[in-house]
């Protein structure tokens, strides 16, 4: 398993959720955990992935999610799972 | 699993707070090249270093991009080149060509500084060393990425004056050879007291005998995290304030840590160490001054200031060691003057003297680090500077380095801009009463007593 965290921040609009797993689904990357709040009315989701299965290696998963953040208006970082890890657990 | 709120708080510092890794250096080995001929030493230098070093920026580049954590600069450091071009060296021109090989390698695999322009003098001078630090001023002049350094004291081995006398000559020199740049010579060029073998933090860091053939070492950052952290606790004690700067410095070095294994893995080269130092860049909100007035005074300088540094430094070492698996490295606060925007403002404000600094140094890494003095500064003042610095490290077993930059023509009131990390400088007074008679003696100050610590 190759977990990467994806963070989406940005203005609340319909459907970015959906835009975003589309994406996903159809890169066969597992999402494992979704979780959402709204922080000073910005739209603020995390979602934990496994991107094992997909054929397409994490640089260009950045590149797409990031071109389609572009598209909706918001900000969307793919970053794998460790470095959150390695900071908050001993 | 990590959940929402630690995702944005790494998140947070990586893009508000500056965090970052400040540098991945690579330790390679040059002994292999010592030829007797200048022509064949510098092409096995430079086969060496660009077969070495070659992915070190691409693989650095993925790292950034995976993890989303910027690595600021990937630099190389190599074995101190009076060792090795002491077979082939007969004139200081020969090892200026030394410099422009690495200069032309550090181009070709695109790292931004290399390190090891170096000469290890602190028992004596030899005839190597000698003719590179008479070459110290037309390398650093003729070259863009080349950084030197020249050790002069140890506390087992005492301060070698000869060399200390021979480096305040050296220093004008440098500054006069690129006056028209404001001396940015003398920003490359480092003068040390116990210097480390496994420094990744430029410009001092040079590749040490005992080290392996090639190694990866790390230097972390972050000031602008821990200040963040501590506007949390505003008004509370000690206690508190210590702890807070504790759980910073270990989340920052964790990064650090994952990021220097990671290379490691990639480049096939094995892990040295991981150095703890908070060092600070010119951009706003990324200065160690800004973490002393957010302890508590009103500009670096202000009387309780040293206090302050000593326990932002012991604290930062506290947290990161559990952190990492390997600690090296100079590993504390950087106090440079011209690449810290708040040191900046308190110079201009005459919060902060070089008295100050020096006082600042005892409790701190490294030394007196980026201080423009003015033009008329002699040689023998600064030798005088150095040699103060030097009794600092000696005595209290720790490393210190000096990093003056003369500026010519220019006096107090003015300042020098080198751009970039390096930054800009206003130009300090310098205290203006003679030593020369004491530079000018000669010979070494004996190692000091290892006991009867008073």
């Amino acid at each position: 398993m190759q977990k990467v965290i994806i963070t989406v921040v940005g203005q609340d609009t319909v459907g970015i959720i959906a835009k975003v797993c589309t994406y996903l689904a159809e890169h066969h990357v597992n999402i494992l955990d979704i979780s959402q709040t709204i922080v000073d009315s910005y739209f603020n989701m995390m979602m934990i992935a496994d991107i094992s299965a997909s054929e397409a290696p994490v640089g260009e998963i950045q590149e797409a999610l990031a071109a389609l953040g572009e598209e909706i208006g918001v900000v969307i970082h793919v970053q794998l799972e460790e470095i959150f890890q390695k900071m908050h657990r001993i | 699993m990590v959940n929402i709120f630690e995702v944005n708080e790494t998140n947070k510092m990586i893009d508000q707070e500056h965090l970052d890794v400040r540098t991945i250096t690579m330790g390679i080995s040059l002994m292999d090249c010592i030829d007797s001929d200048p022509g064949r030493l510098n092409e096995k230098i430079r086969a060496r270093i660009t077969q070495a070093a070659g992915k070190l920026v691409e693989t650095g580049e993925i790292i950034e991009r995976e993890y989303g954590i910027p690595i600021v600069n990937k630099r190389i450091s190599v074995t101190p080149v009076s060792i090795v071009g002491a077979s082939a060296c007969r004139t200081p021109e020969d090892f200026v060509e030394i410099a422009r090989t690495l200069d032309a390698c550090a181009k070709e695999v695109g790292v931004n500084f290399i390190g090891g322009y170096s000469a290890l003098v602190a028992n004596g001078i030899s005839r190597a060393d000698d003719l590179l630090m008479d070459s110290i001023p037309e390398a650093l002049a003729v070259t863009e990425r080349v950084c030197s350094s020249v050790a002069v004291g140890t506390t087992k081995g005492g301060i070698n004056m000869d060399a200390v006398r021979k480096m305040g000559l050296v220093i004008r020199a440098a500054a006069e050879r690129t006056a028209a740049q404001d001396g940015i010579g003398c920003a490359k060029l480092v003068v040390f007291c116990n210097a480390v073998e496994d420094n990744p933090f430029m410009a001092g860091a040079f590749h040490g005998l005992t080290e392996p053939d090639t190694v990866i070492h790390v230097g972390v950052s972050g000031p602008g995290v821990v200040r963040e952290a501590l506007k949390s606790c505003r008004g509370q004690n000690f206690e508190q304030l210590c702890e807070t700067i504790k759980k910073t410095a270990f989340k920052i070095t964790r990064v650090g840590q994952l990021v220097a294994l990671e290379a490691s893995e990639r480049l096939q080269v094995p892990f040295g160490i991981l150095d703890l130092s908070l060092a600070p860049t010119p951009a706003v909100g990324d200065s160690v001054a800004d973490i002393l007035k957010e302890i508590g005074v009103e500009h670096p300088g202000a009387p309780g200031t040293t206090a302050a540094l000593a326990l932002l430094n012991d604290q930062v070492k506290k947290g990161g060691l559990m952190a990492s698996s390997f600690v090296g490295g100079l590993s504390g606060a950087f106090i440079p003057v011209s690449e810290d925007q708040g040191m900046i403002e308190a110079v201009e404000a005459g919060a902060l003297t070089l008295e100050k600094l020096e006082a600042m140094t005892c409790v701190c890494s490294v030394g007196l680090d980026m201080i423009a003095v003015p033009g008329k500064t002699s040689a023998a003042t600064i030798s005088g500077i150095i040699a103060d610095e030097m009794a600092i490290g000696m005595i209290n077993q720790k490393t210190t380095a000096v990093r003056l930059i003369p500026a010519i023509g220019k006096d107090v009131g003015d300042s020098v801009e080198f751009g970039g990390l390096l930054g800009h400088a206003p130009i300090m007074p310098v205290n203006s009463f003679d030593c020369s008679r004491f530079v000018s003696r000669g010979g070494r100050i004996p190692a000091p007593v290892h006991s009867f610590k008073n």
